[in-house]
């Protein structure tokens, strides 16, 4: 056996009093696909961060070819033959494409450009890219970024690749395409690393998986000799069925309905396409779909964050048999309505939260204006924090402590615990246990199975299929800012959603599977 | 006819100082460090040059007007880096905050320039208003032969060396940031330090180089002004606030040095205004002075409705950069 | 490719940052570095005169407290270098970068002038001095609503708008200077009422600027626990941390921004009073004197709180009133005390970083092979 590509021995990194990565050890061959598969927050992307320059080990070796190194900076990885696809792509928008491609690399001073472009264009060729150097990366779409990012490191001559939860933001056949080119780069005896948390492309990629959990080295198995079973055991710890207890939806009158409604973001681009949709209450209306398909702003159209475009509108149907017309209303006009809607954003600390305020102020939020005059009063707040915090077991030196300092998890238990406490008659969510262990997420399972029983219309975006298909009572899907579908949680597949989720139909995607 | 020349010459001996100024915020704020010391600096740099030239014609018996020249040269370099120096120092390396290090160090700048300014001739032994004629007379040399062709003479050559400089160094500036490396890397590092560093560009050698070269050009903004505009001589607050209006220069000319050029001229034009308008009063003399801060806060208006993003400003500009931030 | 280069290479000293550091900590460090500044000012002062630098000290005590009246004259100082500095406090904490103190004073200082040239006959003066203060927080109140308005509804960049306003109200107030110049032709205002004292701040507390300290005082209390309690002031924090948040927690951001602004302006306008009707009487584009600026970096420094302000603004002000009288003991120009302002805030500026970070120095570790 050849020596190996990459080694880390013993590596450790704490952040303050966190350990991120304890005393893990791996082995990247050459010529091969390792995957690294792990739970969000197990580590994945801190480890590779050391093998990038991006943060240093505080313990630990690592060998590149058989030698120790030391990798204090990017330049040096880079040295090394290493390059990293980070999953937010680091790419400059003002710039063109070949602008970042060569961005950082050593060479005549006065730029010729026309020589970049060919050589670009040569490995966009070799390779069966589709990428124009000329272009801003502001035109670009996601997947046309990746591109960019691929290139630059194929640019730069690499022989060790990282990338970082690349398919997170794909459709399925982007996804495809992106796999081609990865075998493709191995056959030419590239060797790479893909961090992921989705045992499917685990299966079908890599040569090798290790796994990690909460920042702890498990094991390195062999892809043909292991079943997606043994590697969720590995990740989780332990076996998981999902068994969610599922209530018949009782007395469901219909509660929020969306008519037509088209979102632009800032540059013009159609983030929402006519969307219509009916949510009713003591149902889960579970959305799917890629990151970015357009239920962010479906969530905000509703919240009255976002200006929607004229001829689509969204009705509100109060429990008293009123109908209210929420379209071109602002949050604060809906709130001075008295309607009950609670919402739980994707952005937690730049939306839901004040990073820098403490958990009793972060309580107030949305209700600082119900009590006293001029003066703010703190003491329900207070007590509303204590109580979540010995609800759902939020770890926290106490509820003074400003609320950045608190871990993803804890911040997420805090903010779906204020907003439940709100009463809503209305309750959004956006990936609720995004951050959170097994056993807090079935904690905010049984929370929103409880409001349903109440009676609440909840509707829940979410990321994993498995548990949007064990938890709502149907499902919306979503494609690129259209609404491909809404199928009945308990009568569709997971083969059923994903095809919907890459745009056909619901009539197409059933005639296909 | 000869009114409009005279108004245009003028113009230009007023833009000029804030041009270098504007130069040299430019390169700076590329790097994305808002430099507020700018203004500061131009007295610091200013104050330099002259008190170099000054102990040199002292001290030599027959003074040169070629070493003055350097001296006095070399002096605003020097002083003037520093005060880049002391600013990249706090804001880069100790990541204080930008706006607030900035003020300190104007703050400082004119106090610098204000009291050796004040307290010079007395320091030299009490020789009352200084004057450096022999070097000032260096700076102040126009081009012989070109500058007496009729009209276009006195018009485009009738101005001393640093003028020439100031224009040479903001086409220089612009090229460097649009057509070479150093220039993209510069670029990047402005826009976004977490994305330079990615690539392996170091963004603290960077920073450190744009805001100490940027110091130095906007310093010789100073020199100008008391070489070129006053013929060698201090006045207190003298230079007033052109530093500011280089860093508002900077908004008109869209972060590229060489539309500076054509906008220091219209700033220039503006701050002397009031001295050609006919019919003007004491007090209605200075609302006309207002016109460059308001003309800069209608740009700024209009400016603030979004365009290209490549007409904004650095996307990263006046924050601080650290990699092990989590 | 160089492999070498990057072998067995540790960084000798990094940069760790710190979970928390403990009150007493945070002063001996910002102690430490008050230390170093004066060592480094004494330097400076001794470069420059040749003096014994122990002299030079004494010479500054005595200068900011060497008398009944150098004392009065420091607290004064001390005060309204204070005010515009809570006058500051709740744009900043909305991240609003108002740099135009120095304008908004001045609008102020340009009102009270005028009530008292015009009005100085017409008015008892209780009801003149109360109509100054008024006036002149609503000048200081229009000069930060502007800026204020267009950051609200076309996000203008407030930093450099305040600051372009700092030199219109400076050309407003030559403007006012032509028409009140006294005696004609001097370009200045000189001291106004001086026969009649109308307008200017009674004898309180037994001093002339007894009441400029009463009255910054009770701002500074208001303030606080505006900033604190009250259902603005936490409108005001979460504006400025982000305004996604506010908007979803259903704030009006357009006018949290407008309304902060105009409470700003106004206490930097009536800063202007307490300077022009409580203290020199008279009306010049120094009136301001870069207390605008400098106030940025006390309220900055402090965290914004009280206590911390009003202790920088009382360090600065003594050094600056001391290097005055240095100044003039050794035939120096009083801007010698702007180099020593500059310095001191180097120095206090860069000890922040050192309550947030640590250093760290590495030594090579033994190869255990």
């Amino acid at each position: 056996m050849s020596t190996p590509a990459i080694e880390l021995k013993n590596v450790t990194k704490r952040f303050g009093s966190v350990i991120a990565n304890d005393n893990v050890n791996l082995t990247l061959e050459q010529g091969e696909i390792l995957s690294i598969l792990g739970e969000n927050g197990s580590g994945k992307t801190t480890l590779m961060n050391m093998l990038s320059g991006i943060y240093y080990p505080d313990e630990g070796q690592i060998f590149v070819g058989g030698r120790e190194v030391s990798i204090q900076s990017p330049k040096d990885s880079f040295e090394l033959g290493i390059g990293m696809i980070h999953q937010h792509f680091k790419l400059i928008d003002v710039l063109s494409a070949a602008e970042n491609i060569i961005l950082g690399l050593q060479g005549e001073e006065i730029l010729k450009m026309q020589e970049v472009y060919a050589k670009i264009n040569e490995l966009t060729a070799k390779y069966g890219f589709d990428l124009d150097p000329k272009e801003k990366i502001y035109n670009m779409s996601v997947s046309q970024k990746q591109t960019v990012e691929i290139v630059k490191v194929l640019y730069r001559g690499a022989d060790m690749l990282i990338l970082d939860e690349p398919t997170a933001v794909l459709t399925p056949q982007e996804i495809q395409k992106l796999f081609t080119v990865l075998r493709n780069m191995r056959q030419a005896g590239k060797s790479i690393i893909i961090i992921t948390h989705k045992l499917n492309e685990v299966m079908e990629l890599s040569d090798r998986v290790a796994v990690l959990r909460k920042g702890r080295y498990i094991g390195c198995v062999e892809t043909a000799k292991t079943s997606i079973s043994e590697l969720t055991e590995m990740m989780v710890g332990e076996k998981i069925s999902l068994d969610i207890h599922r209530s018949q939806p009782q007395d469901a009158h219909k509660r929020i309905e969306m008519r037509g409604i088209t979102v632009r973001n800032k540059e013009g681009v159609r983030m929402l396409n006519k969307a219509s949709f009916v949510a009713n209450s003591g149902e889960i209306l579970g959305i799917a779909g890629v990151a970015g398909s357009g239920q962010k702003e479906l969530l905000e159209a509703i919240a009255g964050l976002q200006e929607t475009e004229t001829g689509g509108e969204i009705l509100y149907y109060a429990p008293t048999g009123e109908t209210l017309k929420l379209t071109e209303m602002t949050a604060e006009n809906i709130r001075n309505l008295g309607i009950h809607l609670s919402f739980v954003p994707e952005d937690r600390l730049g939306m839901g939260l004040v990073g820098s305020m403490d958990l009793t102020d972060n309580m107030m939020i949305r209700s600082y204006r119900e009590t006293g005059h001029f003066f703010a009063h703190r003491k329900a707040p207070r007590e509303l924090a204590e109580q979540i915090v010995e609800k759902l077991d939020v770890v926290t030196p106490g509820v003074d402590t400003p609320i950045s300092h608190l871990s993803g998890g804890n911040v997420q238990k805090m903010l779906v615990g204020r907003e439940i406490a709100a009463q809503p008659i209305v309750l959004m969510v956006a990936y609720p246990v995004r951050g959170l262990d097994i056993n807090s997420s079935y904690t905010i399972y049984n929370l929103l199975n409880e409001q349903k029983e109440k009676g609440v219309a909840v509707i829940c975006v979410g990321e994993d299929i498995d548990v949007l298909l064990a938890l709502c009572d149907r499902i919306m899907v979503m494609s690129g800012g259209n609404i491909t579908g809404v199928v009945d949680a308990k009568s569709t597949t997971k083969e059923e959603i994903g095809l919907m989720m890459t745009g056909a139909t619901k009539e197409k995607a059933d005639h296909e599977s | 006819m000869t009114l409009i020349f005279t108004f245009i010459q003028q113009a230009i001996g007023q833009g000029i100082a804030i041009l270098f100024g504007a130069t040299g915020e430019i390169m700076t704020e590329k790097s994305g460090n808002l430099n507020l010391g700018i203004p500061g600096i131009m007295y610091m740099g200013g104050i330099a040059g002259l008190m170099g030239a000054f102990f040199y014609e002292n001290h030599a018996k027959e003074p040169v007007a070629a070493i003055g020249f350097v001296v006095a040269l070399l002096s605003t370099l020097i002083v003037s880096m520093f005060g880049g120096l002391i600013y990249s120092f706090l804001t880069i390396s100790l990541r204080s905050n930008q706006n607030v290090v900035g003020l300190a160090l104007t703050t400082f700048g004119v106090g610098f320039g204000n009291f050796f300014g004040g307290s010079i001739s007395k320091m030299a032994g009490g020789v009352g208003q200084i004057s450096v004629k022999t070097t000032a007379g260096a700076f102040r040399a126009s081009i012989p032969g070109l500058s007496q062709i009729p009209v276009i003479g006195p018009l485009l050559f009738s101005y001393g060396i640093l003028t020439y400089v100031a224009l040479i160094l903001a086409l220089a500036t612009t090229f460097i940031l649009f057509r070479t490396r150093r220039g993209l890397h510069l670029r990047a590092v402005g826009e976004s330090p977490a994305t330079a560093d990615a690539a392996g560009i170091d963004v603290t050698k960077y920073k450190y180089a744009a805001t100490v070269g940027g110091a130095a050009i906007a310093g010789l903004g100073g020199l100008y002004f008391v070489m070129e505009y006053l013929g060698g001589t201090w006045s207190n607050n003298g230079f007033g606030d052109r530093g500011w209006l280089a860093v508002a220069l900077v908004i008109l000319a869209l972060w590229n040095p060489a539309h500076a050029i054509w906008g220091s001229l219209v700033f220039g034009a503006l701050y002397i205004l009031y001295i050609y308008l006919p019919g003007l009063t004491r007090a209605t003399q200075e609302l006309v002075k207002m016109l460059p801060y308001v003309v800069t806060i209608i740009v700024l208006i209009i400016t603030s409705k979004r365009n290209k993003p490549e007409n904004q400003p650095p996307a990263s500009l006046g924050t601080v950069y650290f990699r092990e931030e989590r | 490719m160089n492999h070498n280069t990057v072998t067995n290479k540790e960084p000798l000293i990094r940069m760790v940052k710190r979970g928390h550091i403990g009150k007493k900590r945070a002063w001996t460090i910002r102690g430490i570095a008050m230390l170093i500044s004066l060592m480094v000012c004494a330097l400076v002062i001794v470069g420059i005169t040749g003096q014994n630098p122990l002299q030079v000290y004494a010479g500054i005590i005595d200068g900011a407290v060497g008398s009944n009246r150098r004392i009065w004259v420091t607290i004064r100082e001390t005060f309204a270098l204070l005010i515009v500095a809570v006058g500051l406090v709740p744009a900043f904490q909305m991240h609003f970068w108002n740099i135009g103190a120095e304008g908004q004073i001045l609008m102020g200082g340009v009102a009270s002038a005028a009530m008292m040239i015009y009005l100085g006959d017409a008015l008892p003066n209780w009801l003149l001095i109360v109509l100054i203060l008024v006036v002149s927080s609503l000048a200081g109140l229009l000069w930060g609503l502007l800026p204020a308005l267009f950051k609200a509804h076309m996000n203008t960049n407030e930093t450099l708008f305040t600051l372009m306003l700092n030199y219109v109200a400076m050309q407003i107030t030559t403007f006012a200077i032509v028409f009140w110049e006294n005696p004609a032709g001097s370009n200045t205002v000189g001291i106004i009422n001086s026969a009649t004292q109308k307008g200017w701040f009674p004898r309180v507390l037994g001093s002339n600027y007894g009441l400029n300290v009463l009255l910054v005082l009770a701002i500074t209390a208001a303030v606080s626990i505006y900033m604190k309690y009250s259902k603005q002031g936490y409108e005001i924090k979460v504006v400025g941390e982000s305004q996604n948040t506010a908007r979803y927690a259903a704030i009006n951001v357009k006018w949290v921004i407008v309304r902060t602004m105009m409470i700003s302006g106004a206490i930097c306008g009536l800063a202007g009073a307490i300077i022009v009707s409580g203290a020199s009487h008279t009306i010049s584009t120094s009136t301001a004197g870069g207390r605008g600026f400098t106030a940025i970096i006390v309220a900055w420094m402090s965290k914004f709180n009280p206590i911390a302000m009003l202790a920088i603004s009382g360090f600065l002000v003594f050094m600056q009133q001391g290097s005055i009288q240095i100044a003039s003991q050794f035939g120096l120009n009083e801007n010698a005390s702007d180099i020593i302002t500059g310095i001191l805030l180097f120095f206090m500026i860069g000890s922040e970083f050192f309550l947030k970070y640590r250093l760290e120095f590495k030594h090579r570790k033994e190869n255990a092979k």
